[in-house]
């Protein structure tokens, strides 16, 4: 299944990317794509948004999904 | 209710009497409790801050608000709230943020607009890069008198005593 995947801030320029497709199997969850996309392990403060909501990193995924990445908010 | 994410800079003041005079019937509220964050030249023990820049997720940031201040909405007996947020680049002492929220009586009204501008600052998707003479740098988390939820009187106490 395709997962369109974004970054925000720091994670942008730390993945050198703002966005990716990401083809992986049925079945996988968020941190399946992120072993996918980094060599290095997710960092422990990291949020983590599937279709615009906020969820974790055992949320499993479906065909289509949009994938959010990045570090704790500083809005206001 | 209504969300904006805009670059322009904006007049904070204006906006709520805009809002106000089209939406809130007249004589119909009390209160209309008004939170405007601004940008500091300084943050954090950096100093001669020139410039700001505030990321967000597009479609989230405004889904997320809406549905706060709906939560606020029906937590709290009041009329209606606003929201006005900034994004891009920004200069010291331009408005960042507004918040109001309209109701009949000052308390609910307080309460509403407070748990609504602190979930703007821990949870709502946005991120301020901060930039001076030395170069720029993502800021990593909010002051420390702002990471909680707690009233404003324990935050001086705190202050003064420790």
């Amino acid at each position: 299944m395709k997962i369109s995947v974004k970054y925000f801030a720091n994670m942008r320029d730390t993945m050198g990317k703002a966005e990716e497709s990401v083809e992986i199997n049925a079945e996988a969850k968020v941190s399946d794509v992120w072993s996918a996309v980094s060599d290095t392990a997710m960092p422990e403060n990291t949020l983590i948004a599937v279709n615009m909501e906020y969820t974790n990193a055992d949320h499993k995924l479906n065909d289509g999904d949009e994938l959010g990445f990045f570090p704790p908010v500083t809005g206001g | 209710m209504k969300v904006v994410i805009q670059e322009a800079v904006f007049d904070p003041w204006k906006e709520v009497s805009s809002y106000q005079d089209k939406n809130i019937g007249a004589g119909k509220h009390g209160a209309s409790v008004t939170f405007v964050g601004s940008m500091r030249d300084f943050n954090d023990g950096v100093e001669g801050l020139s410039q700001m820049y505030l990321d967000h997720y597009p479609g989230m940031t405004e889904k997320h608000i809406e549905k706060v201040i709906q939560d606020a909405l029906d937590k709290w007996d009041v009329i209606d709230a606003m929201v006005v947020h900034r994004v891009g680049l920004i200069n010291p002492n331009d408005a960042i943020v507004l918040v109001v929220v309209w109701s009949e009586h000052r308390a609910m009204g307080f309460d509403a607009c407070r748990f609504i501008i602190n979930d703007l600052k821990h949870r709502a998707p946005f991120w301020k890069k901060e930039a001076n003479e030395d170069g720029d740098r993502w800021v990593e988390g909010n002051s420390v008198d702002e990471a909680a939820d707690v009233h404003s009187a324990e935050v001086a106490a705190a202050k003064k005593t420790g």
